[in-house]
C-alpha cells in the first residue's frame, strides 16, 4: 500500500505575544501511521499539536504563520468550521481529563453536541469506541459510574475512546503517558499500534524510548525547529543531526 | 526571651479551641434563646390565621406567604441577571476596563446598608413605576439588593472550573456556548447555588429593604401586586411598638426554622444534581 499524504505543514511558524515558538516547520503526515513528534521541553510539539486541531485558538496572544493543509485543504481558511475541524482532529491530553459525570456520558459528550440523540446509536457508538480503547471488558458494567472512579490508566483510554467516538481522521496524543505506570502505558501502546489500522496519530510521546517502540516516522523538534525526521530505525539508528543523536543518546535532554 | 515552642504550641492550640468554641456557644446560645421563648407560640393556628388585632392575636400566615413570595421574585430575577453577569465576566470578555467597571460597581453595591436600597425601591419601583407597596417592589428591591452576592459568589465557582473541561469539551468540537452549559456549568452549579442560598437568606431576613417598598399590610396576599408584611418586618413591628413580644419570639423561632429548611432543601437539591457526575 502506498502511503497516501494525509496532512502537510508548509512552513509553519508560530508566536506567542513576541515569542516565537515554531520556526519555519515543513512536515508532512501519512494516512495510517504513527508519527512521533519529540523534543525535550519547550520544543514546541505540545503547540504543533495543538495547531493541528486549532485548540491553540483559545490562548489569546498567538499569531500564526503559513498553512496546515488536511487532505488538501488549509484548516486556518476562512470558511473551516473550527468545531468540524476538531471533530475530525481529536485530542488526548497529558493528564487524563474525565468530565465529571459517568463513563457513558464522557463518550457520549461528543457525539452529543453534534447532534446525535437517538439512546440506540449512542450505545452502539460507546460500545465500539470503548472495545477499540480496549477498555469494553473492564467498564462495560458500570457504564453509568462516575469516569472519575476509574485509575489513571483506565481514565485515559476512556480519554481515546472519547476521542475515538467522533470518528476522527486523525487522532492527536499530547504525553498521553506521562502521568501513568508502566502496564498502563503498554496497554495504551499497544491500542495505538491497532488504531493506526483506521487512523492516523500524531503522538508527542513522552520519552525517546516510547517513540522508539511505537512510532512509524520520527520528527524531532528543538526550540522550535524542525531537525530531523524520517523512519524511525533509520533516525535512530543512524541521524544525520549531531543534536539528534546527542538527544538520543541521552547526551543532553 | 524566647518561649519554649513546645509551650507557644500548647497555647496557640488552646487559643484557637477557645476562639472556636467561643463562636459556637454565642450561636447556640442566641439559637436557644429564640426557640425556647418562640417555640411555645406555634401552633397550628399561628400557622394559618391571618394576624387579628394589629398581631395580638391570630396567626401569621399572610406574613409567611408575603414572605415567601417577595424572596421568590428577588431570586426568579436574580439568579439568571447575576449568573449571566458571572459568565460574561469569567467567558465572554478579557479582564480589562469593563470587567473592572462591572467588578467595582458590583463590590460597591454590596457595600452599601440596606436601608439605603429600600429607599431607592420606594422612590423607583414604588413611586416612578408606579407599582405601589407590593410584593412585587419588594422582591425587585431584593433582586438589586442579593445581585451583587450571587455575581460574585458564581464568578468565583465558574473560575475555579478547571480549565482542562473547557479544553477537552472544544477539542470534542464544542461551541462556546455548548462549552458553557455543558462542561463549565454543571461542576460550577453547587458554587452558584451557595450564592443563590446567601440571596434567599438575606431576602427572608431583610426588614429595613422590604418595610418602604413591600408595605406592612396583615391582609393575605391575593397576587404580586398585593402589599404585604414579610415575617422580619412583623417581629420588627411586634417588638418596636410593643404589641406583643410572644407574638414576635413566635415569628423569630419560625424564621430561624424556614432558614434551616431552606438551607436543606437547597443543599438537597444540588447535591441530587451534582451526584450524578461524582
Amino acid at each position: 500500500m502506498t502511503p497516501q499524504l494525509k496532512i502537510a505543514i508548509n512552513e509553519l511558524n508560530f508566536f506567542y505575544h513576541k515569542k516565537q515558538v515554531i520556526r519555519d516547520l515543513n512536515l508532512e503526515i501519512n494516512s495510517n501511521e504513527i508519527l512521533a513528534v519529540f523534543g525535550p521541553a519547550n520544543s514546541g510539539t505540545t503547540t504543533l499539536l495543538r495547531t493541528l486541531n486549532r485548540l491553540c485558538d483559545l490562548i489569546p496572544g498567538t499569531h500564526i504563520d503559513g498553512k496546515i493543509l488536511l487532505d488538501g485543504k488549509n484548516i486556518f481558511a476562512p470558511d473551516v468550521s473550527v468545531t468540524e475541524l476538531r471533530r475530525k482532529v481529536g485530542m488526548v491530553f497529558d493528564v487524563p481529563t474525565p468530565l465529571p459525570m459517568s463513563i457513558f456520558e464522557n463518550i457520549v459528550y461528543g457525539p452529543r453536541l453534534s447532534g446525535n440523540t437517538s439512546k440506540a446509536s449512542l450505545t452502539v457508538i460507546v460500545e465500539k469506541a470503548l472495545r477499540m480503547a480496549a477498555l469494553w471488558d473492564e467498564v462495560k458494567d458500570r457504564l453509568h459510574t462516575p469516569a472519575m472512579r476509574l485509575s489513571g490508566g483506565q481514565q485515559q483510554r476512556l480519554c481515546i475512546a472519547r476521542v475515538l467516538a467522533l470518528e476522527p481522521d486523525v487522532i492527536l496524543l499530547d504525553r498521553p503517558c506521562s502521568a501513568l505506570d508502566p502496564i498502563s502505558t503498554a496497554k495504551i501502546e499497544e491500542s495505538l499500534k491497532q488504531l493506526k489500522e483506521q487512523y492516523t496519530i500524531i503522538i508527542a510521546p513522552h520519552n525517546v524510548q516510547q517513540a522508539g517502540r511505537i512510532a512509524d516516522r520520527v520528527a524531532f523538534l528543538l526550540m522550535g525547529t524542525l531537525v530531523e525526521h524520517g523512519i524511525t530505525a533509520e533516525v535512530f539508528e543512524n541521524p544525520k543531526d549531531k543534536r539528534t543523536s546527542d538527544y538520543i543518546t541521552g547526551r543532553f535532554g | 526571651m524566647r518561649i519554649n515552642p513546645k509551650i507557644a504550641q500548647k497555647i496557640a492550640k488552646t487559643l484557637i479551641w477557645a476562639s472556636a468554641l467561643f463562636v459556637i456557644v454565642i450561636l447556640l446560645a442566641i439559637i436557644f434563646f429564640i426557640l425556647v421563648k418562640g417555640l411555645p407560640e406555634i401552633s397550628w393556628q399561628f400557622l394559618t390565621e391571618i394576624p387579628r388585632n394589629m398581631g395580638r392575636s391570630g396567626g401569621i400566615s399572610s406574613t409567611i406567604v408575603g414572605t415567601l413570595l417577595v424572596t421568590a421574585v428577588a431570586v426568579v430575577i436574580a439568579t439568571p441577571f447575576g449568573v449571566g453577569t458571572a459568565f460574561f465576566l469569567t467567558e465572554y470578555t478579557k479582564e480589562g476596563k469593563i470587567t473592572r467597571i462591572i467588578r467595582f460597581s458590583a463590590e460597591s453595591l454590596s457595600g452599601i446598608p440596606s436601608i439605603v436600597y429600600g429607599l431607592f425601591g420606594f422612590i423607583f419601583f414604588v413611586m416612578y413605576l408606579d407599582l405601589g407597596w407590593s410584593i412585587l417592589s419588594g422582591g425587585l428591591t431584593l433582586a438589586v439588593m442579593i445581585l451583587p452576592t450571587i455575581i460574585r459568589t458564581s464568578e468565583e465557582a465558574i473560575s475555579t472550573v478547571s480549565q482542562q473541561y473547557r479544553e477537552v469539551s472544544y477539542s470534542l468540537g464544542g461551541t462556546k456556548w455548548q462549552t458553557i452549559v455543558k462542561a463549565v456549568f454543571p461542576s460550577a452549579v453547587r458554587g452558584i447555588a451557595v450564592g443563590v442560598i446567601l440571596g434567599i437568606g438575606r431576602c427572608v431576613a431583610e426588614t429595613a429593604a422590604v418595610i418602604l417598598t413591600a408595605g406592612t399590610a396583615l391582609r393575605m396576599p391575593v397576587s404580586i401586586f398585593s402589599p404585604t408584611r414579610t415575617m422580619a418586618e412583623h417581629f420588627y413591628i411586634m417588638a418596636r411598638e410593643g404589641i406583643s413580644m410572644e407574638k414576635a419570639y413566635g415569628t423569630a423561632a419560625l424564621l430561624i426554622i424556614i432558614i434551616f429548611i431552606i438551607n436543606v432543601v437547597a443543599n438537597s437539591l444540588v447535591n441530587r444534581f451534582v451526584a450524578k457526575g461524582r
